[in-house]
């Protein structure tokens, strides 16, 4: 099992557009990825490439939350997506 | 063969399109509604899976169609059309034996309940899933897709009425003009169409015939609607497509021999005082103080009336602005002040009757107006609603002059009010005369019902008879000023029928100042009178109306 942390870069917090962003890339990824948020207990961790589980999570700008995945390439998964939660894409 | 429909007319414009129809509102299925007979959970939940995969489909080809803010918009909300957890959660439901509408109604509904808890920008989101939710049903019925259509050509939308959420995904590059069955010349379409600028009629109940691709004529100013238009129809069309762009309003408003007609603008907030100013309004002929109000359970305090009113007069340094007194009840109902349970409410306590009721709260409100005026520079003048006898107008002028208030007035809206302007105007400074209202109780006709739409028109010949009888009152008391704060005074030939019965100053919307400017610089004093005459003499509002405006060729200039 691999597993990341990552700290939500988007300003807003992981509201519609951020949620589009990353649920697309999770969802092209070979591996299954789940998110909760830091603290949560692993089987109540969510689909990461639903658009409405991510929002449900309600994580707001600076919110830590954990990212996991099994099998073969569920690290560099992860590295890409906590890439993508650290970004501010409200910046842009 | 050519049929032709007849409405109100609620925003001028000539438009010649084809029809698209607002669909019906996808009603909510059954409760745990069960599997259709013999149909199996695995191909119930196909079914779901198909639809939801269309509508996605659907989402995405339309985002990358849109540049923006609506594309984010559109792709976040294709995700959530083929959400693989809601998904989830309604294939659940269907392998328990529910069918597939229901199914993804109630998982649906559980997302949004779950956004709505977390308040703020997500509960806003909560209606996008909703929204999805509707198009997977309508998927699933064979039904076209709730809201207001898609179409690459700019279309005419008919539609029974439209909500306001409807209106607010309203593109009107998309839109030519508007037509509705119902709503009224209040409705939330004639607010809409008006703002936006869009042709539009309403109460035109006939229009339910009309289907997708008819081709059809749209009158905004005569509210009318032709199928199937011939020469004369795209005549039209074409001179209003190439009609003159209308001057800016100068800051001065007068006839064509200089005789000053002041054109001042309603505003409701600061903000709007400010707009106005900036479209050289001269002065605000009716400061809406309920924006103050709205939306409080309780009454605001004496500090935040004199900041609310003070952003309005610091707009008009050494300009009139009139301030209306709270103005609640019937259809601006305040839970502090009004009797819900009153079975006729337009009828009942509000405007200057709250008093009654509510003692203080007046008394209170004029306190605050006077402690703006005084940190102000604006020529305050202040008028109570719902007048209905002289002794009313005595003492709330009374009362008014206690503040510290010089000037002090009353609106006409009530018939007596103007049968009695006269012996009113000897106990106040001025009156205003609020047409909106003064039709509805001239005509008893509920200014909110479509179907009474042809009797709530301020043409009505009886209406511009009050009109007529508080100016002679108002020369009776000594030449006393009368203005007009209504919806009338924005239509440019009514302007003109006012002014010629002889009101002194015209209150508006800020975007009615160019055109109703524009008009009466068209006519001299002489010539509005005679206008005047013909509408208080005809039978009928329809023919005040076209007797009036045939005389006013300019209009056409303008596409007014």
């Amino acid at each position: 099992m691999a597993e990341r942390t990552a700290i939500i870069g988007s300003r807003v917090g992981l509201h519609a557009r951020p949620a589009a962003i990353f649920a697309e890339a999770a969802a092209e990824l070979p591996v299954e990825v789940t998110i909760a948020l830091e603290g949560e207990p692993a089987d109540e961790a969510m689909d990461a490439s639903s658009i409405l589980s991510l929002m449900g999570l309600g994580a707001e700008h600076g919110t830590s939350v954990v990212l996991r995945a099994e099998g073969e390439g569920a690290e560099a998964a992860l590295d890409q997506l906590v890439t993508i939660l650290e970004t501010d894409h409200d910046a842009e | 063969m050519s049929k032709k429909f007849t409405g109100v007319g609620v925003s001028a414009g000539r438009v010649i399109g084809r029809v698209r129809r607002m669909p019906e509102p996808i009603l909510a299925p059954a409760d745990g509604a069960p599997l259709p007979a013999g149909v199996s959970a695995e191909e119930e939940t196909a079914r779901l899976t198909e639809a939801s995969k269309a509508v996605a489909t659907g989402l995405k080809e339309r985002a990358a169609l849109a540049t923006g803010d609506a594309q984010a918009v559109l792709k976040a909300t294709a995700l959530m059309a083929s959400d693989r957890s809601l998904l989830k959660s309604a294939t659940k439901l269907v392998t328990g034996g529910t069918c597939a509408e229901s199914a993804i109604w109630e998982a649906a509904d559980a997302v949004a309940t779950q956004l709505t808890a977390l308040g703020g920008y997500m509960a806003e989101r909560a209606g996008d899933v909703l929204d999805v939710r509707a198009r997977i049903v309508a998927e699933l019925r064979g039904v076209p897709a709730p809201g207001i259509p898609d179409s690459d050509e700019p279309f005419i939308l008919a539609a029974v009425d439209l909500a306001p959420a409807d209106t607010a995904t309203l593109d009107p590059a998309k839109v030519l003009a508007l037509v509705t069955s119902d709503g009224g010349p209040q409705s939330h379409t004639a607010i809409i169409a008006r703002s936006l600028g869009l042709p539009a009629i309403v109460a035109a109940p006939e229009t339910t015939e009309l289907a997708d691709g008819d081709l059809v004529f749209v009158d905004g100013i005569d509210g009318q609607v032709v199928t199937d238009p011939s020469e004369a129809e795209e005549h039209l069309a074409t001179t209003y497509a190439n009609r003159e762009v209308l001057p800016d309003f100068s800051g001065t408003g007068e006839l064509s021999d200089g005789y000053r007609v002041p054109l001042l603008s309603n505003v409701g907030s600061g903000e709007d005082a400010q707009a106005a100013a900036a479209a050289g309004a001269e002065g605000v002929g009716l400061l809406r103080t309920e924006f103050c109000f709205l939306g409080k359970d309780k009454e605001p305090t004496h500090e935040e009336q004199v900041a609310a009113y003070g952003a309005v007069f610091a707009a008009f340094a050494g300009k009139k602005v009139v301030v209306r007194t709270l103005d609640a009840g019937a259809d601006k109902p305040l839970p502090f002040l009004t009797d819900s349970s009153e079975p006729n409410p337009a009828l009942g306590v509000r405007g200057y009757r709250t008093d009654l009721t509510s003692p203080g709260v007046l008394e209170r409100q004029l306190k605050a107006i006077a402690q703006a005026t005084s940190e102000h520079e604006a020529d305050v003048w202040v008028m109570a609603p719902m007048i209905s006898t002289p002794a009313e107008a005595q003492d709330f002028a009374e009362m008014a002059k206690a503040a510290g208030l010089a000037t002090a007035g009353t609106m006409i809206e009530v018939p007596s009010a103007a049968v009695l302007a006269g012996q009113i105007l000897q106990r106040c400074d001025f009156v205003s005369i609020g047409t909106n209202d003064l039709t509805q109780y001239t005509m008893a006709a509920d200014r909110q019902l479509g179907t009474l739409a042809e009797l709530n028109d301020p043409w009505q010949p009886a209406v511009l008879h009050m009109v007529a009888a508080t100016t002679a009152g108002a020369q009776s008391a000594g030449g006393k000023p009368v203005g007009v704060c209504g919806e009338a005074a924005a239509d440019p030939a009514l302007a003109v029928v006012l002014v010629g019965l002889g009101v002194n100053t015209l209150s508006m919307n800020k975007r009615a100042l160019a055109p109703v400017s524009a008009v009466l610089r068209t006519v001299d004093l002489a010539n509005a009178q005679r206008l005047a005459k013909l509408a208080l003499d005809a039978p009928s509002a329809e023919l005040a109306r076209s007797v009036v405006r045939a005389e006013l060729s300019e209009l056409d200039r303008f596409g007014l």
